[in-house]
């Protein structure tokens, strides 16, 4: 039961095979098999989550309405906030935090009688490509648990990809969706700029944050876009379009359908397995009648510096927020003699600084000092401003390449899931595993990774598929005629 | 581009964090490295190119001015690590000496 996908669920839901609440019940049975070998959630709603099934059934029972994801749990990354829930940011910085409200997606969720199962994992503040940044534990990957499952969100990935949730939330900055789901073997789509509301979403880098859902399957993902996307006005950001029926028009393919291929995707770095992978997806969509061409992206090899400068700048300015005044750890203060000794004792910006320097892990205190840099007197216009110019020449490339085709193609990572530990100590090298997601966080497109294979060691790889603006609804009709024509998306890990 | 370990100091004193020895001894060849790879950018000319700060045009959203119920005190301050009550019950943070008090 709990390795179908979250529409076959739906299905037996609606049909009264399966009551909400023995759904839930099934899946925390399974999070409790599984966690001490996964690791994927901080917080487990078992009380929440049942109560939640239990009202949805009775809703079926009286016949009334009922929402487009009734009785489906869905996991959340611990980067949104729920009223009243533990909601940590994978900081100590945030550990005791409760939040007074909740997100606007957390909102929408409750409108679709979604059940909200529990809060996952990810790297600190949402920094990182390996969810080794977080605070509090170590998600494996649950296809070969000795590796990462990829990061930011990877938490969220993986709770998927071992059938602890069907459906999950997470954002993506860098590739913090995408590049997860590839070393995970799901779906993972960042939709556009501004189409998912971003209220109540702890920020990290707020011109590139997004919102967005790891699934199975192209469908589920469908489905989840539908139930979050949409106008807020509490995110001024949050584009007022109507959202298309996402779930309804996934099945339709596109025809005729051009893709480009971005040359600069295919240079050093690239691992043989994932590349051979890459290529087959290409020939699958070839044999559907599509037509591949070879395009250019010129500014790839300057995204990953325009992103570090970009985002670390923005990040800089809004972690500052954490003084530990308003909430978030506080380092007790220094009883001053001065000041009468006892509580209240030493400086304001002592302790503003303790408790920062405590607070923070060590990426995170590694981002908001070299955005600080970028921004400061002497520096902004030679780091900060200078990576905003090469920021535009990378969107100017993908309206360039949108002009010609339909939807760019190519790896979601360089390479599959690497080993616990073996980038922890390298930064850059750590960096550079976000190399082909960057630039569309940079330019505001959509794009969803699905699975596409796997390495001979057994290790999932991703197609990245990205589109123009605001294009999701093209975006996922491609990827689901390659999910059609394969069997990737059915495999599931071996677990406890 | 490399930084002096004073330079690594002063960056940390502007975004108010407390570094450790150690910490300053890492960060200073850590930024240094990022900032090698960084400075690809200068590779490129830019000449007549715009910043774009923003992927979406961004305006002004604005809205009527219309009264409506705030967050209520107490729950926008139940996470303060320091709060306190004043004599009619009303609540604020609690923050140690914003100034120097032995001059």
């Amino acid at each position: 039961m709990i390795e179908r996908s979250a529409s076959d669920l739906l299905a037996s839901l609606s049909k009264g095979d399966i009551s909400a609440e023995a759904l839930t019940g099934q899946f925390l049975q399974a999070i409790k098999q599984r966690e001490p070998d996964v690791r994927a959630f901080l917080h487990i709603n078992e009380a929440g989550a049942l109560q939640q099934a239990r009202a949805v059934d009775a809703k079926r029972k009286r016949g009334e309405p009922i929402g487009l994801l009734a009785g489906l749990p869905v996991a959340i990354k611990d980067v949104l906030c729920i009223k009243g829930q533990p909601t940590t940011c994978g900081s100590k910085m945030l550990q005791n935090y409760r939040p007074p409200y909740d997100a606007h997606v957390i909102e929408r969720l409750r409108g679709a009688d979604a059940v909200l199962i529990g809060k996952t994992n990810m790297d600190e503040f949402a920094m990182g490509s390996s969810t080794e940044n977080s605070a509090f534990q170590v998600t494996a990957n649950p296809w070969e648990l000795t590796r990462i499952p990829g990061g930011s969100s990877g938490g969220s990935a993986a709770a998927v990809a071992a059938c602890e949730a069907p459906l999950s939330l997470g954002s993506d900055t860098g590739g913090s969706i995408r590049q997860p789901a590839a070393l995970c073997g799901v779906v993972g789509l960042k939709p556009s700029y501004g189409r998912v509301s971003r209220y109540g979403l702890i920020a990290y880098a707020s011109s590139l944050d997004q919102i967005g859902p790891f699934a199975h399957t192209v469908a589920d993902a469908a489905l989840l876009l539908e139930a979050i996307a949409g106008h807020d006005r509490r995110d001024s950001t949050s584009v007022d379009k109507s959202t298309p029926p996402y779930s309804k028009n996934v099945e339709e393919p596109v025809k005729p359908l051009v893709i480009g291929v971005a040359r600069e995707y295919f240079l050093e770095g690239l691992d043989a397995e994932v590349e051979k992978a890459v290529r087959a997806a290409l020939k699958v969509y070839e044999g559907l009648g599509a037509k591949v061409q070879e395009i250019s992206l010129p500014h790839t090899p300057y995204a990953v510096a325009t992103y570090y400068l970009v985002a670390t700048a923005e990040a800089s300015s809004n972690l500052a927020r954490y003084d530990g005044v308003h909430y978030g750890h506080r380092t007790p203060s220094q009883p001053s003699p001065a000041a009468g000794g006892g509580q209240g004792g030493g400086r304001l910006i002592d302790m503003v600084k303790r408790s920062r320097g405590e607070g923070f892990g060590a990426e995170v205190k590694r981002r908001i000092m070299l955005g600080t840099y970028a921004l400061s007197s002497g520096y902004k216009d030679a780091l900060y401003v200078r990576a905003l110019k090469v920021r535009r020449l990378i969107r100017e490339d993908f309206d360039k390449a949108f002009g010609g085709c339909d939807v760019v193609m190519g790896p979601t990572t360089p390479t599959a899931a690497f080993k616990a530990g073996e980038k922890a100590n390298d930064p850059l090298a750590m960096y550079l595993s976000d190399v082909y997601t960057i630039s569309g966080n940079l330019a505001g497109i959509p794009g969803v990774s699905v699975p596409c294979g796997f390495t001979a060691s057994g290790l999932p790889i991703g197609l990245q598929i990205q589109a123009a603006p605001f294009e999701e609804e093209k975006l996922l009709r491609v990827a689901r005629m390659y999910e059609r024509a394969t069997d990737w998306h059915m495999r599931r890990p071996k677990l406890a | 581009m490399s930084l002096t370990p004073a330079e690594v100091r002063n960056v940390a004193q502007l975004a108010r964090l407390d570094l450790t020895d150690a910490e300053l001894t890492a960060m200073t060849r850590q930024l240094g490295s990022i900032l090698d790879y960084v400075a690809r950018l200068q590779q490129l000319n830019l000449d007549g190119v715009e910043p774009l700060a923003h992927a979406l045009e961004v305006h002004n959203v604005f809205r009527d001015d219309e009264p409506a119920p705030s967050l209520p005190v107490a729950e926008a301050l139940a996470n303060a690590p320091d709060r306190r009550t004043r004599g009619e019950g009303e609540q604020f943070y609690a923050v140690p000496a914003v100034l120097d008090t032995e001059a």
